[in-house]
């Protein structure tokens, strides 16, 4: 076999030696191979949800939880008037010195029609969740049910790897809980209690924050993240966590 | 317990009498020393104590946003130097090779040693260690990198402390077994503790198989000069002249530091030539501010002059033979190695997670400086180093080590 493929190899010494056959099949070939390749990424640019998750198909077809929680965020909507910021620290305790949600400020000194824009933060609750996996004691885990980036207080030893591994700024360490504090879209305060919507969400008077459970066709962020003719964007997709945060705008 | 080895016969008043009779044989500056250790160990210990019962956030300056300080690279510090004298201890006594003898035992208790400095240093870290303690065992999550690292580390320390019993004792080949594992799971604890920042794809400077590999190269070149540098001062603490095989031993594990640093230029360069060349973004951002940013006098004297040229240069006049010229190569390398391992940590920091949206607050590299507490642990941690060092070598007579 060595020696036939020597043979071969020989054979096809130098590009004259190729007969106008055996170069088209080679081309055929080619184009297969990239078509398969361009192909998946053509493919990709055509349903929103698939690129925001990274890998088509995975869940395409079916949200891995039941709801599946998810916010999407009216970009343009957003005046800074810090109402969510509030709403979650009254809602939820929290401390001056930390916050759950934030709105960051981005100056566009060329911009036409604005020179601002805000744009609203918080926990992404990623399908692939860095922090999660970076917990040396699972004190952070995704809630099997709803995917949800929860704590558990009491097995935090405090280490901070979550914080370093989260993309997004969206934990601190609390000290009177004696823990790392975050989003929780608001389950144990709200969520758990019967209520819909997440304090910030209810507190903005713009409705710049749509929360709903994206695995429902009728919920509103469901139809706003599957609109074809609308662009939906996550922050940072690079990180690869899969985030269920959206941001669109009009 | 001549030639390091206890027999069954002796009773303990007589143990006793011969540690005292040791503890006494050293001189004024020995005493000296161990006091100014053992005051850099307590204090140490003090503010360690009171930043976890006060709270980090009131003594510490590590922020939400760059939440691994001093703290953090002072222990990777310490556990890489660990492994590299693991690693270099098992040339002789694992592996067999004559060259390595000498130093086998005393740079099995070193990589004991260094290891716990790591250790008390990382306790100072950690917000609430009591919780640690219990969750560890009680809720492993095995896809963390942090709970490998602190399991394996945990594993080796055991180990080493029962090789270093059969050594004392005389018993080699359990001696033998244990370093051996203990050696495979400093390998595997090194790795995991490089894939807790290289597994990090939100962080860019971080993130790739370069770190795992840095690391082990790393360990290995630190831990060769390591074994020089204390080998050294070990020869002054107990006055004994420098034999033609302890000459041999220095000899050798300089050949080691000289391969490794060259080594690690090669990844260093390369590094960078990569990052200038492709420019990936959050990469970029950081190898600048360490070649001309804010960290340049860190990354060019600390980094580059004092861990890498310095040293290499030194190593080389020396020929092997000049003492006092590997002395000062090997202390320049284990200072230098901090900042190596201070420019890690912290620049992968300072790169905000939104650098790139152009948000206000986040286009700017953020600051970090450590707080007088923070360096007062660290130094701690450096003060225990010493501390465990001088009282090893005369509790443990020298290290002497029989051939095995």
């Amino acid at each position: 076999m060595i020696r036939n493929l020597i043979k071969n190899k020989q054979q096809n010494e130098g590009v004259e030696a190729l007969s106008s056959d055996e170069r088209r099949h080679f081309l055929k070939m080619g184009l297969k191979l990239t078509g398969v390749f361009a192909g998946g990424s053509l493919l990709s640019l055509a349903s929103v949800v698939e690129k925001v998750y990274a890998t088509p198909g995975q869940f395409n077809d079916k949200y891995p939880y039941k709801p599946h929680y998810s916010m999407i965020m009216h970009l343009d909507y957003c005046v800074d008037c810090e109402r969510c910021i509030e709403a979650c620290a009254v809602t939820n305790d929290i401390p001056k010195y930390g916050f759950r949600t934030n709105i960051l400020e981005r100056q566009i000194p060329d911009g036409i029609d604005q020179q601002v824009e805000f744009m609203p933060v918080l926990c992404n609750h990623c399908n692939v969740a860095q922090c999660a996996r970076v917990c040396p004691t699972a004190a952070t885990y995704k809630n099997e049910q709803n995917g949800i980036v929860m704590m558990d207080v009491k097995k935090c030893i405090g280490c901070l790897s979550c914080q370093l591994a989260c993309p997004y700024n969206a934990r601190y360490f609390n000290e009177e809980k004696w823990a790392v504090d975050k989003c929780n879209f608001c389950f144990d305060t709200r969520l758990s209690k019967g209520e819909d919507l997440t304090a910030c969400a209810e507190a903005c008077p713009a409705g710049v924050r749509i929360f709903g459970d994206i695995s429902d066709q009728r919920s509103r962020v469901y139809r706003e993240v599957h609109q074809v003719s609308r662009t939906v964007w996550v922050l940072r997709p690079e990180a690869g966590t899969k985030p269920n945060v959206f941001y669109t705008r009009g | 317990m001549a030639n390091g080895t206890v027999t069954s016969s002796l009773t303990l008043g007589e143990i006793e009498s011969a540690l005292v009779g040791r503890l006494r044989s050293g001189g004024n500056g020995y005493y000296v020393a161990v006091l100014f250790s053992g005051v850099l160990m307590l204090v140490g210990a003090i503010a360690a104590l009171y930043a976890t019962v006060g709270g980090h956030h009131t003594v510490y300056n590590v922020t939400r946003e760059i939440p691994w300080g001093v703290l953090i690279s002072g222990y990777i510090f310490f556990v890489v130097t660990a492994t590299g004298l693991c690693l270099v201890s098992s040339i002789g006594h694992i592996f067999g090779s004559k060259t390595f003898m000498p130093i086998a035992q005393r740079a099995v208790f070193l990589s004991i040693v260094t290891l716990m400095s790591g250790f008390f240093v990382i306790l100072a870290e950690i917000k609430v260690p009591i919780r640690m303690l219990i969750y560890n065992i009680i809720s492993p999550n095995f896809t963390s990198s942090i709970w490998w690292m602190g399991t394996l580390y945990g594993l080796a320390l055991c180990l080493m402390i029962f090789e270093f019993i059969f050594l004392i004792i005389g018993r080699h080949r359990p001696a033998i077994a244990c370093g051996f594992v203990a050696l495979l799971a400093e390998i595997a604890a090194i790795s995991n503790l490089a894939g807790v920042f290289g597994l990090l794809n939100g962080r860019e400077f971080w993130h790739g198989p370069y770190l795992p590999i840095f690391f082990i190269a790393s360990a290995m070149m630190v831990g060769a000069s390591a074994t020089i540098f204390f080998q050294i001062l070990a020869q002054k603490v107990n006055g004994e002249p420098f034999t033609p095989m302890m000459r041999t031993c220095l000899a050798g594990a300089r050949k080691v530091a000289i391969l490794m640093i060259c080594i690690i230029l090669f990844f260093t360069i390369w590094r960078t030539v990569s990052t200038l060349v492709g420019m990936p973004n959050g990469q970029y951002v950081g190898v600048m501010a360490m070649l001309t940013g804010p960290y340049a006098l860190s990354f060019w004297g600390g980094e580059i002059l004092m861990a890498l040229l310095a040293p290499l240069v030194l190593y080389l006049l020396s020929r092997g033979t000049n003492i006092r010229m590997m002395l000062i190569a090997s202390g320049l390398m284990l200072i230098g190695a901090f900042f190596m391992r201070y420019n890690m940590v912290i620049v992968g920091q300072i790169i905000p997670v939104y650098i790139d949206l152009h948000v206000t607050g986040f286009t700017e590299l953020l600051e970090y400086f450590p707080s007088a507490n923070e360096i007062i642990i660290t130094l701690g941690g450096f003060g225990l180093t010493g501390f465990l060092f001088l009282l090893g070598e005369k509790i443990f007579n020298g290290h002497k080590v029989e051939d095995h």
